[in-house]
């Protein structure tokens, strides 16, 4: 009887549509920070962690403190956020203007495209004894080696973006009598934006690494030379410490171009 | 200003598309563009406003277009082409800004197309907020605000839902009446041609050649949804693209 009340009420459809749609869980990433972070702390504390693997979160926190209370932070931190700024600016800048022409002329395109390919791949760091020479042991030398690794990430983001922009805008804009400077700074660009962006948070993450590079000819101050120092000292706490700062930065860094997004592409749909 | 037509043909490498086209646009009269796909109507348009160059013929202006039009042919597009990162007034301001027109002498042009299609309350929206047919609507105020002489409209309603084109097919009309513009209006859709043209156009398949002319006498304000006479007109039409639309269909693709 049950049988047949069971089929007359018919089985539920099982659903089977869950899953594979990412949703935002702010708290999993400081959570799991936290833990990872307790979990070195407990493990430095109780043994099983030697002093000579990694060093004690707590030290590396005192350390930090002691820098910031010396005032020698910013003693480090000026004069490499100012080659930051100024080789990523550079390169940044002059990559965005070349992969724009890259993607508005054919023969830039067949001159420059192999040359970036041929470029991109060298490690600039190995370049470093030549920048030393070309541009000289001080500041030149650092803002050259920054720009330059910035440039071919950049170079090669912009002009993907701006063959990636709708060719119907370009179209319309023309079939308006738009002028070609019109076209370009009105429909290229703003549709470039996004990849220019999501080129740039590479190309960025890319100059940190390198300014730790550069610093490693003929600094005295700067994150990189701490690093260094501490590194040939074997000073795991202020190894760590200069380690955490760039962590900061790129975050700082990443957490920037995600509001100049937010500001500029919020057309996006 | 009349637009002709003079034994257009084109060809992509080996594959002829059209073949000796010669048509008359009068001023004030709306020309639609029927065939079944690939037979190059689309093509066509874009070689009168001259987005493309035909591997022959020639594409005539005859007479002046008026003083006051600022882009004497303008399209509108079956993709609307809105800037998505533009407001409704930001999309038509883009048209008038390369012409020098900024400030209050824009405002007013943008103030009256917006009026003109129905928008004025949506001027700071973005595309991405509008549906279809508003999208299309914006497209159409653009194109109105330069005062064109020729609209060449490719497919304008074919991305919009049934109930939206008839929506929009009452819009055209009534702008048409208030103010008789020319176009030329691309369409794969036959009631779409009925309510909307002076004159009809068939062409034959790939290449597309001009088999026959259809006018239609009846003013567009009079004409309704599923009239007996534009019923027959449309039936007419059907019958002579039905063997080429298969034929068509069934052809290989090699592009």
């Amino acid at each position: 009887m049950s049988e047949q009340f069971n089929s007359q009420d018919g089985i539920e459809v099982r659903f089977r549509g869950g899953g594979f749609a990412p949703k935002s869980r702010r708290w999993v990433a400081p959570l799991l920070f936290v833990l990872l972070i307790a979990l070195v702390e407990w493990g430095t504390r109780s043994g099983w962690i030697s002093a000579l693997t990694l060093p004690r979160p707590s030290d590396v926190l005192a350390t930090f403190q002691e820098l910031w209370s010396s005032g020698l932070l910013f003693k480090h931190l000026t004069p490499s956020l100012t080659r930051l700024l100024i080789g990523a600016a550079i390169g940044a800048s002059v990559g965005v203007s070349v992969g724009i022409l890259i993607g508005l002329s054919s023969y830039i395109r067949a001159g420059l495209v192999p040359l970036v390919a041929a470029i991109f791949p060298i490690p600039k760091i190995a370049l470093l004894p030549l920048f030393v020479i070309w541009f000289g042991i001080d500041e030149g030398s650092k803002y050259a080696l920054i720009a330059f690794g910035t440039f071919t990430p950049t170079v090669v983001a912009t002009y993907g973006a701006v063959d990636n922009v709708d060719r119907s805008l370009i179209r319309m804009g023309q079939s308006f009598g738009l002028s070609w400077q019109s076209i370009v700074r009105k429909i290229v660009l703003p549709g470039a934006m996004p990849g220019i962006l999501s080129g740039l948070r590479i190309s960025l993450a890319i100059a940190i690494i390198l300014l730790v590079a550069a610093e490693m000819l003929g600094a005295e101050y700067g994150i990189g030379a701490y690093i260094l120092e501490a590194g040939s000292l074997y000073d795991l706490e202020r190894l760590f410490a200069g380690v955490v700062i760039l962590s900061l930065l790129g975050v700082v860094v990443s957490t920037i171009i995600g509001w100049i997004e937010r500001r500029l592409l919020g057309w996006r749909v | 200003m009349d637009l002709r037509l003079d034994q257009i043909t084109h060809a992509y490498g080996d594959t002829e598309v059209l073949r000796d086209i010669s048509l008359e646009i009068p001023q004030g009269r709306i020309v639609c563009l029927v065939g079944p796909s690939g037979c190059g109507k689309s093509t066509l348009l874009r070689m009168i406003g001259g987005l493309e160059r035909p591997t022959a013929g020639r594409v005539l202006q005859v007479g002046e277009p008026p003083k006051d039009s600022l882009n004497p042919l303008t399209y509108v597009f079956q993709d609307f082409a809105l800037l998505p990162w533009r407001s409704v007034r930001g999309n038509i301001s883009l048209v008038l800004e390369d012409h020098g027109i900024k400030g209050a002498a824009a405002e007013r042009i943008i103030d009256d197309v917006l009026a003109r299609t129905k928008l004025s309350d949506f001027t700071k929206a973005l595309p991405k907020q509008l549906s279809g047919g508003m999208k299309q609507r914006v497209a159409i105020a653009r194109a109105l605000a330069v005062n064109p002489s020729v609209m060449l409209m490719d497919e304008p309603l074919s991305a919009l839902d049934s109930q939206t084109r008839e929506l929009l097919m009452d819009d055209l009309v009534a702008l048409w009446t208030r103010q008789p513009f020319t176009a030329v209006y691309v369409t794969h859709n036959l009631a779409e041609a009925v309510r909307l043209g002076h004159a009809i156009v068939v062409l034959s398949r790939r290449p597309g050649r001009i088999r026959e002319v259809v006018t239609i006498d009846k003013p567009l304000a009079e004409r309704g949804y599923g009239d007996r006479d534009l019923e027959e007109v449309q039936k007419h039409l059907w019958t002579l693209m039905r063997d080429e639309a298969r034929a068509a269909d069934e052809e290989l693709l090699d592009v």
